[in-house]
């Protein structure tokens, strides 16, 4: 594959369920990220969008057609090398899930400790720079009891860039937000993922943020049916097929 | 705390700053690990000093054998031994000595409360089987009606006991007879009766005509120097006609009157059974809290399982919390376990105590038992999908 992809891929199909009951989630998915691109996928509600990210993400096994991810095939690899493949990720999800018991730094320091062989002090300053980041260097002593829910959701998303993750995986991470903060999380995710070379995978409903993607996904009933540059787009190299009838 | 922790885990102490984020859960998973550590500390000291107790009065004869009949589980329970045994072992020349033992319980009446002596009957011309402690004295056993009386009984005021002199002796009425204390020895309470009281042989006939002086209880024997103990034992078992007399050296007699104490009485099993229980209340209460507390995490769990954490970390991290409790709830177990059992030890005059042995295997076993407890509740964490997260 390209050099220059970060995640490629093939006639991956997905399903849930077993016997009677398993139903196909993902028809013959085709894509490709760029390394450093900001792209959105889309799609109505049970369109299988989660289920993309999961499987890019090395959540779920891969069962059908070729996933590579920096390099490695997904389809066929152990417990044990997904996870590590998750290390060099990072995740926001739809709720914060930052630890109650700890404060805004100890859970940005959470993303850094993972790797081993991290030094302490290295690990607390790597975290408040990444707090100092998306804005909440006075808040770094905080629990999160004591953040407003665009905070928390700011203290997530330096957990997962704290590490200097290759890709970030974004699933709605808007959605229980109100427009200023999410459009502030939308922001920093651009921002810092075009500073830091990352590439970022959004999962949106989210209007508002198309315009800083460049590259949008659609997905309906587990198939793209479009694949287009936003409205920065570029020239990005993408596969797609349209949609079977 | 917290610092010291991170150093020593070489992470963020995430199981302490979880259990300390619920005081309230904290505090009742501490009390409940106390709670245990005390109810398995008061068995373990009981049990501990029934132990004291049954061997005690071995202490106070020297013989390297006993004979004893079939269902002589205890020195006062069970049958007698024919005299007639004994000139049969004496036969062996490994055997130099042989003595009778009897055993019998004499009470005093003291008005609102009686006391009950585990008496035994001896010869006191025979000082070799006695105690050293004891044998300056037994020559005033001779005496007819004369006895010594334990110091430590319950029951009998200090003072009272060692105003017991063979100038200031102390008489007492019992079964129909006059018997008079000429001097004190240590024994001490036991869980049979409040003391031990030492007579002679005859003296102890006349407290119980019905018995015989051709059928003691026990019969002590003493070999030569160098004898081989369990040799002997064999060979008396081939010598002498009666084949279901219990022949064994006097240590391992004492040793099975232990065991039968704590694995065949009423008493030890029960207090067996609540080093049980003590044990089963603190894994059920380490278990309860961590797996509550599993499950109130499984999301932020998840989510570290998403950002590439293996089991070994959640492991880490719960038992670092089941060793949290395990140590911090045997501080005030430990305290409070000395604290009850000094108290009941005043009060019963049992010998109740601590041990530095009874505090590190208590301990060990508090340790070993949460970081168990832990192992379990991690099992809840298979519940935590990353997948599912989105
Ligand atoms: N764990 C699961 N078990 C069974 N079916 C699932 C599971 N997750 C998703 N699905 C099904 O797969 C389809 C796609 O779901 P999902 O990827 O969550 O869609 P989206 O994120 O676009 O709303 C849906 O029909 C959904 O019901
Ligand atoms: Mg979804």
């Amino acid at each position: 594959m390209a050099g220059d992809m970060i995640v490629e891929a093939r006639g991956m199909n997905h399903w849930f369920g077993t016997g009677e009951a398993r139903k196909q989630a993902l028809f013959d998915i085709d894509l490709a990220l760029p390394r450093g691109s900001l792209t959105v996928l889309m799609g109505p509600s049970g369109s299988g969008k989660t289920t993309v990210l999961t499987l890019l993400g090395c959540l779920r096994g891969v069962q059908d057609g070729s996933v590579n991810l920096m390099g490695h095939e997904l389809n066929g690899a152990t417990e044990a090398e997904l996870t590590a493949l998750r290390r060099q990720l990072g995740f926001i999800f739809q709720s914060h899930n930052l630890h109650e018991s700890l404060t805004a730094r100890q859970n940005v320091m959470i993303g850094v400790q993972v790797r081993p062989g991290v030094n302490d002090d290295l690990t607390r300053r790597a975290a408040a720079h990444a707090l100092d980041l998306v804005g909440l260097s006075d808040r770094i002593d905080y629990l999160p009891a004591n953040l407003s829910g665009g905070q928390k959701q700011r203290v997530a998303v330096a957990r997962a860039l704290v590490g200097n993750p290759q890709m970030v995986l974004a699933d709605e991470p808007t959605a229980a937000l109100d427009r200023d903060s999410a459009s502030d999380v939308v922001d920093l995710l651009k921002r810092l993922g075009a500073a830091r070379g990352t590439t970022t995978l959004l999962v949106t409903h989210d209007n508002r943020i198309l315009d800083r993607a460049d590259r949008i996904l659609t997905l309906e009933d587990g198939r793209i049916v479009t694949n287009t540059g936003g409205a920065r787009g570029n020239d990005a190299k993408m596969h797609s097929r349209a949609p079977k009838i | 705390m917290s610092r010291l922790l991170q150093w020593i885990f070489g992470r963020l102490p995430i199981g302490w700053m979880q259990l300390t984020h619920k005081r309230g859960r904290f505090f009742a998973a501490l009390s409940g690990v106390a709670f245990a550590n005390v109810l398995v500390f008061v068995q373990l000291g009981i049990m501990n000093s029934m132990a004291t107790a049954t061997l005690r009065p071995y202490e106070f004869f020297n013989a390297d054998i006993m004979i004893s009949a079939t269902d002589a589980n205890a020195l006062s329970e069970g049958g007698n031994v024919a005299r007639q045994w004994m000139l049969q072992a004496l036969a062996d020349p490994d055997v130099t000595a042989g003595l009778g033992l009897f055993v019998g319980d004499v009470p005093w009446d003291r008005g609102e409360r009686d006391i009950t002596f585990t008496t035994f009957g001896i010869d006191p011309g025979q000082r070799e089987f006695i105690a050293r402690e004891i044998a300056t004295d037994s020559a005033l056993l001779q005496m007819q009606d004369a006895a010594l009386l334990d110091r430590l009984a319950r029951g009998m005021s200090r003072d009272e006991a060692a105003a017991i002199r063979p100038q200031t002796p102390l008489s007492f009425e019992t079964k129909g007879r006059t018997l008079t204390a000429l001097d004190t020895f240590a024994g001490g309470g036991g869980f049979g009766g409040d003391g031990f009281m030492l007579v002679s042989d005859q003296t102890f006939l006349s407290l119980f005509p019905d018995r015989s002086s051709a059928a003691p209880d026990h019969i002590l024997l003493r070999l030569r120097p160098g004898a081989n103990v369990e040799a002997v034992a064999n060979n008396l078992h081939e010598l002498i006609t009666d084949k279901t007399l219990r022949i064994r050296s006097f240590a391992d007699a004492a040793q099975e009157d232990l065991r039968y104490q704590q694995t065949q009485r009423p008493t030890g099993v029960i207090f067996g059974f609540g080093v049980l229980i003590g044990v089963l209340v603190g894994l059920v209460i380490v278990y309860q809290v961590l797996s509550a507390d599993v499950a109130d995490h499984l999301r932020e769990y998840a989510t570290f399982k998403a950002m590439g954490y293996g089991h070994r970390f959640f492991l880490g991290i719960v038992v670092e919390e089941a060793l949290i409790l395990g140590i911090l709830g045997f501080v005030p177990g430990v305290a409070i376990g000395t604290a009850i059992l000094t108290l009941m030890g005043k009060v019963t005059t049992l010998p109740l105590a601590m041990t530095p042995s009874m505090a590190i295997t208590v301990f060990v076993g508090t340790v070993v038992f949460s970081a168990l407890s832990g192992v379990i509740a991690t099992r809840r964490l298979a519940a935590a999908d990353p997948a599912d997260l989105f």
